[in-house]
């Protein structure tokens, strides 16, 4: 059995008498690649914030990382990386200066932020960018930027939220190659996307609709067990059984 | 006289060239779509065509009034839903509608028919502030606001990104019901697979339009012999088919990869005994049509 990296038991959260997370259940486990999907309004953003420890739960339990996500939620942001698309680099400053920056967040010492940006940028072949201003690089390079800086303290899991949104066919595609080497070097990779193109390279995927957990496999068994092709279809198949406005 | 018409038109910010040179032109009644990543130009194309933006040369019109001279006609005409919700967070629902139509000297009444379908599954939450609505139904009162003073031109910056496809699907129709009407539609997009649901499109990358033309002629103008693979080990299947002579790009595109092969003695047969050689199971070799995703990698190649 695979090493489990989250877990969580009836995991739930209302605000006021609005359930947005209701009662869900699931494991993930060390280096998988897992594809959070659902329509907007269906609860994954709330369920995002709740395994990230920024928002607790109203019932329920939740292990991050090896860590209770109701008691140690501080323990959990420092084992956790996260990246957003609308959300991730300051764009006024330098690339050496992000990397610094967040180096910093996590703890890390002056040393080891100086080997490890060092190898970073040279990974990325970035090392004449090292003083260019984050506004100024192209956005699939920030975006590779991005995906680095969040797995900078190897942390146990990455939470990718929308990553690829208005990104290019080819430096979507590329960014996908990340996320596998992160997988291959045993990240955990949690990820939401609405390309459902993206949805078959996940190792295993769970839908929510209104607030539950209604599917969740790999896309292959996903696709058999409701006799469709693509993800896409699966999608439409359980998204439009949603009873709550979004 | 057709409803837009752009003519070299160039803009940049310091060093970057947002748009080089642009021209194009769409038709009363059309619905075109700009599809490109973020960074092509798209909104820079919009904010002009609105006078939201001081072109820096060459020329465009809408309904045959310059955008430069004729702003304030050109704003009576047209409707504008930008890419970042705009509208008062803080006034409700029915304020943002009423307000809106206002300012452009008419009434919610008056014009009703035309966002009654797009404004009704709003009805309910009327009184609730714009800001504490969801994203789906921010969208919703956004184009019911563009909508409200009649345009005969929409301009539509990314209306669909960060949504998901259920509703991207359902916002489309919405479109389509609105161009019956008469209304003629400029709408940017990221995702490529919305570009056959317009008239024609035109692809953007760097400030420049590779290919304006239907989708189906896009699609016709693909000469390359592409082929989908698929085998139970993608990822190693990916390098594999790199390294591979005769293969000349090789893309994941689901739970397939689209494969352009250079060498024309090789046949899909061939191709799938010699996976299966190396070991590859369950493995499929066929040849497809592109779809606009595969073009536009292409041509920006």
């Amino acid at each position: 059995m695979d090493k489990i990296v989250i877990e969580t038991d009836l995991l739930t959260k209302r605000f006021g008498n609005f359930t947005a997370v209701d009662k869900i259940s699931f494991q993930v486990t060390k280096g998988e690649i897992f594809g959070f999907l659902g329509a907007n309004g269906a609860g994954k953003t709330t369920a995002m914030r709740m395994l990230c420890g920024l928002s607790i739960p109203t019932s329920g339990t939740g292990t991050v990382a090896g860590y209770d996500i109701t008691k140690q939620p501080e323990m959990v942001k420092r084992n956790i990386g996260y990246m957003s698309q609308k959300f991730s680099l300051y764009e006024d400053l330098k690339v050496w200066e992000n990397i610094r920056l967040y180096g910093g967040i996590y703890g890390l010492s002056e040393k080891e932020i100086a080997e490890k940006t060092d190898r970073l940028l040279h990974t990325l072949n970035f090392e004449n960018e090292r003083n260019t201003m984050v506004k100024s690089l192209p956005l699939g390079w920030k975006q590779k930027l991005a995906f680095s800086v969040a797995i900078f303290h190897e942390p146990k899991i990455v939470f990718l939220d929308e990553p690829t949104g208005g990104v290019d066919p080819v430096t979507r595609r590329q960014f996908w190659e990340l996320i596998y080497k992160a997988s291959d070097m045993g990240i955990t990779v949690f990820v939401t996307t609405h390309y459902m193109d993206e949805a078959e390279y996940c190792h295993r995927v769970s839908i929510m609709v209104d607030g539950h957990i209604e599917a969740l496999d790999t896309p292959k068994i996903l696709k058999q067990q409701y006799g469709v092709k693509s993800m896409q279809e699966v999608f439409y198949h359980l998204a439009q059984t949603a009873k709550r406005g979004d | 006289m057709g409803a837009i018409s752009v003519n070299k038109l160039s803009k940049s910010y310091g060093n970057i060239r947002a748009l080089q040179e642009i021209s194009f032109e769409v038709q009363t009644g059309e619905l075109f779509g700009i599809i490109g990543p973020d960074g092509a130009g798209k909104t820079t194309l919009f904010r002009i065509l609105t006078t939201l933006m001081l072109p820096e040369e060459g020329t465009a019109t809408v309904n045959g009034l310059d955008v430069v001279k004729d702003y304030k006609e050109i704003r009576r005409q047209v409707g504008y839903m930008p890419g970042r919700f705009s509208l008062y967070q803080d006034m409700t629902v029915e304020e943002n509608l009423s307000f809106f139509a206002t300012l452009f000297g008419t009434t919610v009444r008056e014009n009703y028919d035309l966002v009654k379908d797009i404004y009704q599954p709003l009805e309910k939450f009327k009184t609730r502030r714009a800001g504490k609505l969801s994203g789906g139904m921010k969208q919703k009162l956004a184009l019911s606001c563009a909508l409200i003073h009649k345009p005969s031109v929409l301009f539509l910056d990314e209306p669909t990104t960060g949504v998901d496809p259920v509703s991207r699907k359902d916002f489309w129709e919405m479109l389509g019901r609105l161009k019956k009407q008469g209304i003629t539609i400029v709408v940017s997009t990221p995702y490529m697979d919305e570009a056959v649901l317009c008239d024609r499109i035109g692809l953007i990358r760097e400030g420049q339009f590779m290919s304006i033309a239907t989708p189906e002629e896009i699609i016709n103008s693909y000469h390359e012999m592409l082929w989908a693979v698929h085998a139970d080990k993608l990822s190693t299947l990916l390098s594999e088919l790199r390294a591979f002579e005769g293969i000349n790009s090789c893309f994941s595109f689901g739970d397939t990869l689209h494969i352009t092969v250079s060498n024309e003695q090789l046949l899909p047969a061939t191709l799938k005994s010699i996976l299966e050689n190396k070991g590859h199971t369950d493995v499929d070799v066929y040849p497809i049509q592109a779809t606009i995703e595969d073009c536009y990698m292409l041509l920006a190649k």
